[in-house]
């Protein structure tokens, strides 16, 4: 048995061949047919790869510039997203403007794609807001920081858009800790007893902060799903296209009536787990590089570049957006103020609460004796 | 006006909500063919079918995270928590969840959801089967909680919780499941949120809810006997408490009494009693007195009669309030 999941203290370090999962483009850029993948693949045209590895190189950049942030005191925390943008942005594109995602904390990439803006995408890490954005209108969740709840989310969603009768499909993002939680267990229970539309898109990014994916699982993750009735794939998560394809393939499913889909996409978090994280205590350096030689936007460039399509022009292109984008995360990130402290009284409940409008009133009367002579609404009364 | 018991008013009440609104679902298990274990959903199944009324899988954390996936499309879901002691699995989901939600979203998700729990004891039942876990939930800012006493209150409140845009706990008294009592469709009913005076009396205020509502009025009866007039509340809601009809009560009895099944440390009698003494401790002519279930785990069938609450463990808190001789007159720790 060639995995990785039956290791138990160690992560992967085998070669592609023998990780068994699907790959449609080999690490130095070659296009490998695939007679099932292909049609899910059938409108790629050049532009369009252009237009993904644009996206991977603006979530990479994102990624590094609240990383300075933090490093700079201007964020509390950040998780980075480095190594598993193939994962996020070739999944987020497969999604339809209805399609609704959940999402666990490191799913800035796939937030960036579904349209939410780029101040937003820093509140809750600024610790201006808990929640950031209207999921209505990007059709994305905020983010869950307790691990795997937002998957029993996702599946709720999906039973009422089959009610419904809609063939709107949710998806969830989670990780391979996350599958060890009862939640993730149960989601899958539920969605195969009802046939949801959802598909459980799982990174398997090797650690959950310090713990290697064998203390989660000795078998693949992909081989829990059919035990749940759900049909698994496994794909090479740093294959954007790969990741396209199989995410597409388990919309279109879902979409058909035909239910739930776990899809397992091997993946690689080259960065720690979050700005507070120290991942050299725990985790070696030849794993590291053996992981760097994987990375998703080399391969896509490569890929580019055999098309003939790397061209100055788009990389210019490409430089144009990064470096806008960056400069506007940044700008959006120093413009967020504190809010009024009055404001952490709002929306607890959706109608009045007596306790919380007496608490809040009291408190008003309370921060009103700091305020300056003649600033009070009292003053001159 | 119809006589109904207590569990049949609540049956009727969700019966017109899913009648009135399509949005309205029920998930909980066993609720379908069999109609629940206590039968407060019998033949909603057949009557509104399988898709509004429906059997979940066994696991109290999927349904409460499911309903808030189902409440983020659209729907309202009232959900069914078998057994009080059965709640803790979905502790999760509820707590960090669905209370935090509409928070958490800046306003733009609303969780209209209706948990409810039948709780309490005194059914003389295996463990897991009589806790009152209320308090945990009254601690937690975004849930509403609210507790029936009667089957008109019941029959109200249900519909009325369904309708609110807020999280509610729904706290179903199951010893008085079969307490009968006329329910009519009350024109302008009182709000969730809002206190009920059920005795007026002039010398002792005993605070209550749920289940020891009856209680309490047969201990004001058995008082007035002895010359002692006993007002009763019934707090209906838990969160927000009504505190202003609390406090009207103490400021003209100058007593308090509040009792309650849970365990004592921390629960809901503890904060009346300090919310009291904070706003009209000029009124008190006693310290405030808590009759409740002892701070140990809920005991076995044969002994829950003597950790729950009576109408003679409340008429001993009265005494206590009324400076007359009682259980604890010389009583030194």
């Amino acid at each position: 048995m060639s995995t990785i999941v039956t290791r138990p203290h160690r992560s992967d370090d085998l070669s592609d061949a023998e990780r068994d999962f699907v790959q449609l483009v080999t690490p130095d850029g070659q296009r490998r047919p695939h007679p099932v993948f292909d049609p899910f693949l059938a409108d790629v045209t050049p532009a369009l790869i252009a237009d993904l590895y644009e996206d991977l190189l603006v979530v990479r950049r994102i990624d590094a510039e609240a990383t300075a942030l933090q490093r700079q005191g201007e964020l509390g925390l950040w998780p980075p997203v480095l190594g598993q943008e193939a994962a996020q942005v070739g999944s987020a594109h497969a999604l339809r403007s209805d399609d609704f995602a959940f999402t666990s904390y490191r799913e800035s990439a796939v937030a960036y794609c579904r349209g939410v803006k780029v101040a937003d995408l820093l509140r809750i890490w600024r610790g201006t807001s808990h929640g950031a954005w209207d999921p209505y209108e990007v059709k994305i969740a905020v983010p869950a920081i307790v691990i795997g709840v937002q998957t029993l989310h996702a599946t709720g969603y999906a039973l009422g858009c089959q009610k419904k009768g809609s063939d709107t499909v949710a998806i969830t993002y989670f990780g391979d800790g996350a599958t060890s939680q009862g939640d993730v267990n149960e989601a899958m229970v539920f969605a195969a007893s009802f046939r949801a539309p959802v598909v459980f898109f799982c990174q398997n990014n090797q650690w959950a902060i310090s713990e290697p994916v064998g203390l989660q699982s000795h078998t693949r993750l992909s081989d829990r799903a059919p035990g749940f009735g759900i049909p698994s794939l496994r794909i090479d998560g740093n294959d954007v296209l790969a990741v396209l394809a199989a995410t597409r393939m388990a919309l279109d499913r879902a979409r058909g009536g035909g239910g739930p889909t776990f899809i397992e996409a091997v993946t690689y978090r080259m960065g720690p787990h979050t700005t507070s994280d120290d991942p050299t205590r725990y985790r070696d350096k030849a794993e590291l590089e053996t992981w760097a030689r994987r990375d998703p936007i080399d391969r896509i460039a490569a890929h580019l570049d055999s098309l003939g399509e790397l061209t100055d022009a788009l990389r210019a292109r490409v430089t144009a957006t990064c470096d806008a984008v960056a400069a506007d995360l940044r700008a959006a990130c120093l413009a967020l103020d504190p809010p009024h402290p009055l404001t952490m009284f709002d929306n607890v409940y959706a109608h009045p609460h007596s306790g919380i409008d007496r608490q809040r009133s009291q408190f008003a009367a309370y921060l009103a004796m700091f305020e300056q002579p003649g600033t009070s609404p009292e003053a001159g009364a | 006006m119809p006589t109904l018991t207590l569990a049949k008013a609540i049956t009727a009440g969700l019966r017109r909500s899913l009648d009135s609104d399509d949005r309205v679902l029920l998930l909980g298990e066993d609720i379908g063919a069999l109609g629940g274990v206590f039968r407060v959903t019998d033949g909603l199944q057949r009557d509104f079918g399988a898709d509004r009324v429906m059997d979940m899988p066994l696991a109290e954390s999927g349904i409460i995270g499911t309903a808030i996936g189902l409440a983020m499309a659209g729907y309202r879901p009232v959900c069914e928590i078998q057994f009080d002691g059965f709640i803790y699995p979905a502790f999760d989901q509820i707590v960090s969840q669905l209370a935090k939600m509409h928070y958490r979203t800046g306003g733009t998700v609303r969780m209209p959801i209706t948990i409810r729990v039948p709780y309490g004891g005194g059914i003389g039942a295996v463990e897991h089967h009589s806790e009152s876990p209320e308090a945990y939930f009254a601690h937690t800012a975004g849930l509403r909680v609210v507790t029936c006493s009667n089957p008109q209150d019941a029959h109200t409140m249900i519909q009325q919780s369904i309708a609110c845009d807020d999280p509610v706990m729904f706290f179903e008294p199951k010893r008085r499941y079969w307490t009968k009592g006329e329910v009519a469709d009350v024109a302008d009913p009182p709000g969730l949120g809002r206190a009920r005076i059920v005795l007026p009396g002039i010398d002792v205020t005993v605070v209550t809810y749920g289940p020891l509502v009856a209680t309490a009025l047969e201990a004001a009866a058995a008082a007035s006997a002895d010359g002692v007039s006993i007002e009763v509340i019934d707090l209906r809601s838990l969160s927000p408490i009504d505190f202003d009809t609390v406090t009207d009560s103490v400021r003209r009895t100058g007593r308090l009494v509040i009792t309650h099944e849970a365990q004592q440390s921390g629960g809901l009698g503890a904060e009346i009693a300090a919310v009291v003494t904070e706003r009209c401790f000029d009124a008190l002519r006693a310290a405030p007195v808590r009759v409740t279930g002892f701070d140990i785990p809920y005991p076995a069938a044969s002994v829950e009669e003597h950790f729950l609450p009576d109408l003679d463990r409340l008429l001993d808190g009265v005494d206590r309030v009324l400076d007359r001789a009682n259980s604890l007159s010389g009583w030194t720790a």
